[in-house]
């Protein structure tokens, strides 16, 4: 495999890492902005175990997800009284927090970035990836997809059928940030590495959001599709060299144009699979009936 | 045995948005196992009424009891778990969901804890909430659209998938809000026949209608509300001969419909 293959797969298994991680709070509703700080945890902290403890990349990048998610349940508290663009503004702050605190700090080299030593290849990348998108797929096979979706459609409904809300919430924030710092970690063992706060900054995270929203957020497909889309897309456009950024861009907003529920949708889905029955006849009643909150 | 031991009892209840008093000093009792329906004009406080049952928003005063054990501070998620469910007088289904999935947003209750929530519903094609949800679909006729995104179905078709999944709380207790608002004559008899059905198994059911046909069809009891305030119950038939419900309700005296017209906005 030539390096250049191996090093667009690697790219690809770090930013589905990364996409399923905006997925899960987005799937509940929350516009996550600091995700890249979440990610910057993951990847310091795993590079700080496997540097000073010498711990195995893979258990290192283990932790690293254990420890974006427990930063997440101690900020969610705060974090989740805020909701729609406060929430995103919130979670903004929260990642340039993260990054200004890693600046600071000396003893992972500060502003001159951090060295990994250790680094892991492809079939190891590839495989955790893979773990990561069976798990939240299984995840969503549960009664956890249902409830979260339940959150995220009406929270004054969810909560009256006895799902807590704020539980959810918290659930889907945190479990987000904690596969946001998995990808982290697997960003920093790729090969070569060098770590530096920089990196994650507010564009990681609106690009983590992005593959979610377009690739669609109602269904567990949506995020791998979007992140194999704009992961694979810049490379195809190659050829164009400099143009590719203005054909990618351009390529977004036909997308956002042409399917603004992202790439694949829940009841497309069903189409798809030919398991709905043929029914929308009455579409335009239910549409033009009023579905406000009762007074 | 019913009379001395209603399931739902409202003790002083008051509610106040600012200075507009929705409801005040309401006492009402519901029988067990009676469908009594709640009627008064737009704006009597009558959804309010449920709000404050459900516990959508809290009560400023009084007490609410069901079963005898009082819920006025019991959180609004846990309310269901105590056998209240309901529907809404605007369809409020999960329109990101399948009307499979929705229905089985009503076993939630039923569901609670780590392993409740990771019940594989969706992964083993047999999983036994799965296979409830489902029969609860056929028992009502809907199993067609079992995989249909709610959205997009027939409102009459919604109402009915509301209506299966408050049930599938098993509640004590079932509110219903508007059940027949905005259905054709056909849905309104498909809703009362699945309603009758229901009934059968003793389900305690407070309805909030306009349809006069509908209640007196459907209820035993009637209260009625105005205001805020329990103006008159009684049966159907009392209801229908009282004064002072065709005045303000039935509309017989015009009254003061400027008056009652300011009155609307709650």
């Amino acid at each position: 495999m030539s390096g250049y293959l191996e090093g667009v797969l690697v790219l690809l298994a770090v930013n589905v890492v990364f996409a399923y991680g905006g997925f899960l709070p987005l799937a509940a509703g929350q516009l996550n902005l600091g995700l890249a700080g979440f990610a910057a945890i993951g990847a310091y902290s795993s590079a700080y175990l496997s540097n000073v403890f010498k711990l195995p990349p893979l258990i290192a990048i283990a932790f690293a997800g254990i420890v974006a998610g427990a930063v997440a349940l101690i900020v969610a508290a705060p974090v989740l009284r805020t909701r729609g663009i406060y929430l995103a503004l919130a979670t903004f702050a929260l990642g340039q927090i993260v990054q200004a605190i890693i600046l600071n700090l000396e003893v992972v080299g500060g502003a001159a970035g951090y060295p990994v030593a250790a680094f892991i290849r492809l079939p190891a990348i590839a495989a955790t990836a893979t773990v990561v998108v069976a798990l939240v797929w299984l995840l969503f096979a549960t009664r956890f997809g249902i409830a979260v979706t339940a959150v995220h459609d009406d929270e004054t409904v969810a909560d009256l059928m006895g799902i807590d809300v704020r539980a959810f919430q918290v659930a889907a924030f945190a479990l987000g940030s904690a596969i946001a710092g998995v990808g982290g970690g697997l960003y920093a063992h790729h090969h070569f590495s060098f770590i530096e706060a920089q990196y994650f900054n507010i564009s990681l995270s609106i690009t983590i959001v992005l593959y979610v929203l377009l690739g669609g957020t109602q269904t567990v497909f949506g995020p791998l599709l979007g992140a194999a889309v704009f992961t694979l897309l810049p490379e195809v456009l190659r050829a164009s060299a400099n143009w590719r950024y203005v054909a990618f861009a351009a390529a977004l907003i036909v997308l956002m144009a042409l399917r603004p529920e992202g790439l694949v949708t829940g009841a497309q889905l069903r189409r798809l699979l030919g398991l709905a029955r043929a029914q929308p006849r009455h579409a335009e009643v239910a549409a033009a009936l009023p579905k406000e909150p009762s007074g | 045995m019913s009379a001395t031991h209603p399931i739902l009892r409202l003790e002083s209840v008051s509610k106040h948005f600012g200075g507009l008093r929705v409801v005040e000093d309401l006492n009402l009792a519901v029988r067990r196992g009676v469908r009594t329906a709640l009627i008064g004009p737009n704006g009597a406080g009558k959804t309010t009424v449920f709000n404050l049952i459900t516990g959508v928003f809290p009560v400023d005063a009084g007490r609410i009891l069901l079963d005898g054990v009082d819920i006025t501070a019991t959180s609004s998620h846990l309310r269901i778990g105590h056998g209240i469910a309901r529907s809404f007088q605007n369809i409020r289904l999960m329109p990101h969901l399948s009307t499979l999935e929705n229905v089985m947003v009503g076993q939630h209750c039923r569901n609670r804890g780590v392993r409740g929530v990771l019940q594989p519903v969706n992964l083993v094609p047999r999983n036994r909430w799965r296979e409830a949800a489902r029969a609860a679909l056929v028992d009502a006729g809907l199993i067609e659209y079992e995989r249909s995104t709610v959205g997009n179905l027939p409102y009459g078709v919604q109402k009915r998938i509301e209506l299966v999944r408050a049930l599938m709380a098993q509640p004590r207790l079932l509110l219903l809000d508007e059940p027949a608002a905005g259905l054709n004559p056909a849905e309104t008899e498909a809703l009362q026949a699945q309603l009758e059905k229901i009934c059968i198994g003793g389900l305690t059911v407070l309805v909030v209608e306009h349809d006069m046909h509908f209640v007196g069809a459907l209820c035993e009891d009637v209260i009625v509300l105005d205001f805020g305030r329990k103006i008159a119950e009684g049966s159907p038939e009392d209801i229908r001969r009282n004064p002072l419900v065709q005045e303000i309700y039935l509309g017989a005296p015009v009254a003061q419909p400027m008056e009652r017209h300011s009155a609307c906005s709650a």
